[in-house]
């Protein structure tokens, strides 16, 4: 399995993806694309259907109506999954088995011949630092362990498209680092990373592009790029700021906060820093401070998806 | 990459979860226990009929050995049956239910193919079973009387497809019920066999043909009685037969027709295991 060169196709391509359980909608529209070799981070809200969306990509559940491809076939098809990798969230494995065990089960289940298992175990074992418990059961293992053995099982048929369902919840920091460097190392081989996921350092860190999915649908798409280069939190430290001036301001920003001393709004650019600047004093305002600061994911968050639904 | 190794990854993790766990030593335990007392008991008897019938012809004797031999396979066949339903009820309503199948049927196989791994895998195991109680049975009864009954493979081959029917509906029923909801509807339908075996002995031998309709009746429901009394009948010479009624014994002996039935029964049980977790949402 080469990935020196990935296909031109997308990973992943879904148009009105919809799941209806009872007369309860868990998907409604879902329409996205994630680019080959992208890392795609899903973020939203308890019950905001991510869990159900990643899951009618692998054909683990039936849409209800809507279409998509994955790795180019028609979501569903069992043979294009030889060539995904898949951490459920709530994962649960056959505990009797020691690591290697459990290993070797599931590359049987990848079709991997058992010469290359034979190799591809010990490596596995290796990159997620499990060398020392091979051969312990996996009843014995801590949350931590069997998250990492369950990365390594997604990445047993070196796999085109890595799907993560919250990957480093249940992680100490050394253990999210270790999360990190895979991720960073497969996007490094062209593997298209898709995950979910609540903890938005970790998105903001590891990813490129960055869905909002709330009550099944996606409410945005941001490049984490321009995320660092776009748009500015502008906090500043007023007095003397009335309620003409502050009107005004909505001429260069839609989110113009003010309580007290403390004035804030976001800017799609820097460059409308000095303008807003210049109005403020015009407008006779004692400027004591002005400080630009990039818009962190988090803001981003809670403006697109809203604080009504809990983490 | 062939589709059948996937079947056969499956029945092999299947097997040898089966065999960890519990309920399988619990039954061999219990199956070997009941072997020695079984044995015992019948060197006892057969010690008795020596001592007691010695002028007895032998083919009278041997009726005797048989009736002996089929209250022994008749509780094999019970403990294989309950077998079949305590280890596999939960092979797929469990795994649905705690996540476990989540990483299996996300791998490049489909989904007929866990369905049927599975099957084999405790397939397997019963005919394993099956083999060691009933040979088991048979060799101390052949060791210490030196009788053995006629057709003995045919009768093994009923006893294996009644242990067979019972394992496909656990799976169908597993695909979508519960555990719980699962072990009562086997548990259920093999009550309802049961009793309508009973019911139509009865009635076979007070010439009641009310009884025997119902009991057939229970018979198309679930054809687990109806196997072993067929095997039993297979493995019976014909003397008994006509000598009459025991609780071993046949009265109303299930035709070919019924036997027909219930392999197309237990094929038509997989199919919809098969096709139900086909469609399931996991």
């Amino acid at each position: 399995m080469s990935n020196t060169s990935p296909p031109p196709t997308p990973a992943i391509q879904i148009q009105g993806l919809r799941k209806v359980f009872g007369d309860k909608v868990a998907v409604a529209d879902l329409s996205l694309t994630v680019e080959s070799g992208e890392v795609f981070g899903f973020l939203g809200p308890n019950g905001a259907g991510k869990t159900t969306a990643v899951k009618m990509l692998l054909g683990l559940i039936r849409p209800t109506a809507g279409t998509g491809r994955v790795l180019g076939e028609e979501i569903g098809d069992h043979r294009q999954r030889a060539h995904i990798g898949f951490l459920p969230e709530h994962f649960r494995f056959h505990d009797w088995l020691t690591a290697s065990e459990f290993l070797r089960l599931h590359a049987d289940l990848y079709q991997i011949p058992r010469d290359r298992s034979q190799k591809r175990i010990p490596e596995l074992l290796e990159l997620v630092s499990l060398t020392p418990h091979a051969d312990k059961k996996l009843r014995q293992f801590s949350k931590g362990m069997l998250q990492r053995i369950g990365i390594a099982q997604a990445l047993l048929n070196q796999p085109r498209l890595v799907i993560l369902d919250e990957p480093t919840s249940g992680l100490d920091p050394v253990g999210r680092r270790l999360v990190r460097d895979i991720i960073r190392d497969l996007r490094g081989r062209g593997t298209t990373v898709f995950l979910n996921s609540h903890l938005l350092s970790e998105v903001e860190i590891t990813c490129d592009r960055v869905a909002f999915i709330k009550h099944g649908e996606v409410l945005h798409v941001s490049s984490l790029q321009s995320l660092v280069e776009g748009e500015l939190t502008v906090e500043a430290r007023v007095r003397n700021l009335g309620p003409e001036a502050l009107s005004g301001l909505s001429r260069w920003s839609q989110n113009v906060r003010a309580d007290g001393e403390h004035l804030s709004l976001t800017l799609t650019s820097e460059a409308d820093l000095p303008a807003v600047n210049r109005y403020l004093v015009e407008a006779g305002v004692e400027v004591y401070a002005l400080r630009p600061g990039n818009i962190s994911l988090e803001d981003l968050f809670i403006q697109i998806v809203g604080t009504d639904g809990g983490l | 990459m062939r589709s059948g190794s996937s079947t056969l990854t499956i029945a092999r993790l299947t097997f040898r979860e089966a065999s960890r766990r519990w309920v399988l030593w619990v039954a061999l335990l219990l199956g070997l226990i009941f072997l020695t007392v079984y044995s015992l008991a019948f060197r006892e008897l057969h010690s008795d009929i020596v001592r007691n019938t010695g002028n007895m012809p032998l083919i009278e004797r041997n009726e005797i050995y048989n009736f002996l031999l089929m209250a022994g396979l008749y509780a094999v066949n019970f403990l294989t049956v309950m077998m079949a339903v305590l280890t596999s009820v939960d092979t797929l309503s469990g795994e649905i239910a705690s996540g476990t199948i989540h990483t299996l049927v996300s791998k490049p196989l489909q989904r007929w193919e866990i369905v049927m791994g599975k099957w084999l895998g405790f397939a397997g195991m019963l005919a394993l079973y099956l083999l060691l109680m009933a040979g088991g049975v048979m060799l101390m009864v052949y060791l210490i009387s030196g009788y053995s009954a006629p057709n003995a493979w045919g009768g093994l081959a009923l006893m294996a497809l009644n242990a067979f029917l019972v394992l496909s509906i656990s799976l169908a029923g597993g695909s979508t019920l519960s555990t719980l909801a699962n072990g009562v509807l086997v548990f259920g339908l093999y009550g309802i066999a049961f009793i309508g075996g009973w019911i139509e002995q009865f009635g076979s031998l007070l010439n009641n043909q009310t009884a025997i309709n119902i009991g057939i009746v229970c018979s198309l429901i679930f054809p687990s009685e109806a196997l072993w009394r067929r095997a039993a009948h297979e493995m019976q010479s014909t003397l008994v037969g006509a000598i009459g009624f025991s609780p071993f014994s046949a009265g109303s002996i299930p035709s070919d027709l019924m036997i027909g039935y219930a392999i197309l029964y237990t094929m038509g049980a997989i199919g919809l295991a098969i096709r139900l977790f086909h469609r399931r949402d996991l």
